[in-house]
């Protein structure tokens, strides 16, 4: 072994001769000053260098098959391959060999230039001077000045004319660019305040339409402890604003047993029991999606604001601000369910112009 | 100078007062050295100087992410049609086979299926977003704790809160962008935050949107700000943030040779070169192999959105969870003001909140140097410990932070862990307020006694593990004493003292009133460096004492 390693490669043997031993006398604490550097086992032993340098290269080989791998799997991979993998389950092929291949061709390089700088390149540590981010007085008397010259001889702070009207220019001059946001989008108007259910009236009344089945409902279809979602007539899911109009009617509709029903006024707005609510949740307008018949209550899963439904959709629990909105409903000459009229209050999340 | 030297060789031919390349790259390099002047450029910076230690590579884990998915970005460019244009898919993933959904999402499934490669970077992308956020906090906590952010470097530590606001954000946007329903339902929230706003909350919202929830003007304006408005923002932040790391050179640890003055470490050319340069290929090669592994937002298993249709365990990314978590739990409050308008005070206070927990991070230097009174550069980190209340209080941040965390995940903890929904909320409700402070007092002892630890160990050496029986039957174990680089190490950091209010009397000895700021100021340095905040360390006088009292034993 020691044939290998030349004797000029050798560190210099050190003593206790340096720095601290002097120090200590007068400060124990005193800096020392940088340690003496310790030589690596590649410093010293060519043969751990040139292993150091197989092992570098090594990763650059490993990581240009890899890539070749990448190729071949893009080439050769149906992208609907699904195959399974433990313990990942059934993954796509195409996208596990890709993401592999990719990952094992970036990481060698990585990996081998690490070790290159660890093993070979040289870990001298060195000291660089810092010097203060001010600058001394001097600069610092010299650009005061040579900013007072250029402000006397643009004449900036005695000619208050200009320096107003120019500080006023340029206070307008925005002002275009925020006109211009004008027609980012209408004016509120009433838009909030109505749903599409306000095209029903006493006369023209809309039915209450089956989310699932598309078809009008009768009293019956309604069974107690059920949860139904509907639709206004004539709104169709291919309608151009379908999204927008759905954001506002979407109901819920759930039957109670009259004599559950707390509150009078909600059962009025109901029709034997069967009670319509908005979906759209008065906290911020997730859909209300979750039932408990038992408790009658209504669980928003967004922000898990709680309603009962028995109560006129009261707040029992969470961040929701007011009760769902309830439509009144009625049953037309056929037997159906319909509605004949808008909501009385505004349905989703609260605003400023909100009536309460 | 050189203009003697050129008149004398203009004679023959066109004048250069260079020595000769000595090889073509050479002359090459002095080409573009005329036009630029980088030998002016790299002569301080080739071999400057970087200390070594684990934590200075964080900041390092934030760039390469934020490349990756520049680059991941650009690549789903070429296939993301940003269109809220009604498509029917018929496309081979069969579930959805002639489903209603926007163009948007009808592409991110092409992307997701039918582009090969496309999924890959699409989770790559996602996946190093997440890694971007989580690394960018993870820096700022050390820069926070070490102290890194004192004068000279409170900017780069605005520049660096910024993108981290920006990032958050960019996050958001992105996510947003294949119109799933998950997604979706993170818009909706947005939309029902913005009517909140007092006054002029319903024209913001019809301003954003083009007309009322959904429209179809949200998801082309996410993606100009998602692709071009704040990434560019980001970019400009990041570079001066690099610059300012240059200019000012890397901060360090106490050590032996290592002083205010100084930065001791390894050269850019070549070792940094090496780690750095190799470190983002281990990023990019660690995060491409999590994206082959774990699927993340599976925008096909979630739908198209619809404003009426929901799925439960609604989560946005993990970084946007405390925010969920204020509007989770804050009481349903509506109040009436103003004749009958209505003040959403349940949605606008943790609207407000939550800026003002990020704000926060950004004015901590200013208000630690305004009650430090200190105008030193600090070039030389804080070990937590010896700042007990800084380290305290950026404990408490993050207290508040995961309390927050556990309740926009409230579901997924009731869910898993049985517990109940409702206790978990108001289980936050008061941790909200009772968990920092706790949090901050255990912090404080903790890094007090810390101190202590450190202190004992200068005077009394570290414990040998060696067990000496005294000829009078006593036990005793043997310390052996600190090296000399270990006691400097030790003994390094600064000890503040309060500041003090001016005296009462001036010279003339008439009386003088202390402001209510100055007063403040000096009741907060008292809690930053007085009694009971920091333990006093050695001096040298102790340490000799009981060095000569070694002999006596």
């Amino acid at each position: 072994m020691s044939h290998d390693i030349s004797e000029e490669n050798l560190p210099e043997s050190h003593g206790d001769s340096h720095g601290h031993a002097v120090a200590v006398h007068d400060d124990p604490f005193a800096d020392p000053g940088l340690p003496v550097h310790e030589p690596r086992r590649t410093d010293i032993d060519e043969r751990a260098a040139k292993r150091a340098e197989r092992q570098v290269s090594l990763m650059f080989v490993v990581s240009m098959l890899a890539t070749i791998g990448f190729i071949a799997s893009y080439v050769v991979l149906d992208i609907d391959k699904i195959v399974y993998i433990f313990p990942l389950g059934h993954v796509s092929a195409l996208n596990f060999a890709l993401g592999l291949t990719l990952g094992v061709a970036l990481f060698c390089i990585g990996a081998g230039a690490v070790h290159w700088a660890r093993t070979l390149m040289s870990d001298h540590e060195l000291p660089a001077e810092r010097h203060p981010i001010e600058a001394d007085d001097e600069v610092r008397a010299d650009v005061i000045e040579q900013f007072r010259t250029g402000a006397a001889e643009s004449g900036f702070g005695r000619r208050k004319m200009i320096r107003n009207t120019l500080i006023g220019s340029m206070a307008m001059v925005p002002l275009s660019g925020v006109v211009l946001l004008r027609d980012l989008g209408p004016m509120p108007q009433q838009k909030l305040n109505h749903t599409g259910w306000e095209a029903a009236t006493v006369q023209k009344p809309l039915q209450l339409i089956n989310m699932n089945t598309n078809e009008p409902m009768k009293p019956e279809d309604v069974l107690v402890g059920s949860l139904t979602f509907a639709k206004p007539e004539g709104l169709e899911e291919d309608a151009e604003d379908f999204q927008v109009q759905i954001a506002k009617d979407a109901l819920m509709l759930i039957r109670i047993a009259p004599e559950d029903i707390k509150d009078s006024t909600s059962r009025d707005k109901g029709f034997e029991g069967i009670l319509a609510y908005s979906k759209i949740c008065t906290h911020v307008g997730c859909p209300i999606s979750l039932y408990e018949q038992q408790t009658h209550h209504a669980l928003c899963p967004c922000h898990q604001s709680t309603f009962d439904l028995a109560d006129g959709a009261r707040v029992i629990f969470g961040p929701a601000g007011h009760p769902l909105p309830q439509l009144k409903i009625t049953t037309d000459e056929q037997g159906f369910l319909v509605a004949t009229g808008d909501f009385d209050e505004p349905v989703g999340p609260s605003f400023w112009e909100r009536k309460r | 100078m050189s203009s003697t030297s050129g008149a004398t060789t203009s004679a023959s031919k066109p004048a250069s007062t260079r020595a000769k390349p000595a090889n073509k790259g050479e002359a090459a390099v002095d080409w573009v050295d005329g036009r630029l002047g980088i030998y002016t450029l790299a002569k301080s910076n080739l071999r400057k100087i970087f200390p070594d230690h684990w934590s200075f590579m964080l900041g390092e884990i934030c760039l390469y992410s934020f490349v990756i998915i520049i680059l991941t970005g650009v690549y789903l460019t070429l296939f993301f049609k940003p269109s809220m244009a009604e498509v029917v898919y018929h496309g081979p993933y069969t579930p959805l086979e002639g489903i209603r959904m926007s163009e948007a999402y009808a592409s991110t499934m092409n992307i997701s299926f039918e582009i090969r490669g496309g999924l890959l970077i699409r989770q790559i992308h996602h996946w190093a977003a997440l890694v971007f956020v989580a690394a960018m906090l993870v820096h700022m906590m050390r820069v926070f704790f070490t102290g890194a952010f004192r004068k000279p470097r409170e900017i780069n530590w605005v520049f660096g809160f910024l993108l981290l606001v920006l990032g958050m954000f960019d996050g958001f946007f992105g996510y947003s962008l294949p119109d799933d329903l998950l997604s979706g339902t993170g818009i909706r929230f947005m939309e029902g935050a913005i009517l909140a706003v007092p006054i002029v909350g319903t024209y913001i919202q019809m301003f954003l949107f083009g007309g009322q929830f959904p429209g179809t003007d949200i998801v082309p304006r996410f993606f100009t700000i998602h692709v071009l408005l704040i990434p560019g923002i980001m970019l400009g932040l990041l570079v001066a943030h690099l610059i300012l790391v240059f200019y000012h050179k890397h901060t360090q640890w106490a050590g032996p040779g290592k002083t205010e003055k100084n930065v001791v470490g390894m050269p850019l050319m070549p070792v940094y070169m090496a780690k750095a340069g190799g470190f983002f290929f281990l990023v990019f090669g660690v995060i491409s192999a999590i994206s082959a592994i774990a699927t993340i937002n599976p925008i096909w298993a979630y739908g198209p959105y619809r404003p009426d249709q929901v799925s439960t365990d609604a989560q946005p990314d993990w970084y946007m969870g405390f925010s969920e978590g204020l509007i989770r739990v804050m009481p349903g409050w509506e109040i009436s003001v103003w004749g009958g308008h209505t003040l959403n005070l349940g949605v606008m206070i943790p609207l407000a909140i939550f800026p003002m927990v990020l704000v926060a991070i950004a004015v901590y230097p200013f208000i630690e140097g305004w009650i430090t009174g200190d105008k030193r550069e600090h070039h030389i980190l804080d070990r937590p410990r010896n700042a007990p209340v800084r380290t305290a209080l950026g404990a408490a941040w993050i207290s508040l932070y995961l309390v927050l965390l556990v309740g926009g995940g409230n579901d997924l903890f009731a869910t898993h862990f049985h517990l109940s929904l409702n206790s978990i909320t108001y289980f936050v409700r008061v941790g909200f307020f009772v968990v920092p402070v706790v949090v901050f007092f255990i912090t404080k002892r903790w890094c007090l006694g810390l101190q202590r630890r450190d202190k004992e160990k200068v005077l009394h050496g570290r414990e040998s593990g060696i067990i000496k029986r005294l000829p009078h039957g006593e036990f005793v174990e043997v310390h052996t004493p600190l090296a000399a680089k270990d006691l400097h190490t030790l003994t390094a950091h600064d000890q503040p003292q309060p500041v003090e209010l001016p005296a009462e009397t001036d010279e003339n000895g008439v009386a003088r009133k202390a402001g209510v700021l100055a007063k403040t100021r000096a009741k907060l340095s008292e809690g930053f460096y007085g009694e009971g905040a920091q333990i006093a360390k050695p001096t040298a006088e102790e340490f000799r004492e009981i060095e000569s009292g070694h002999g006596h034993h």
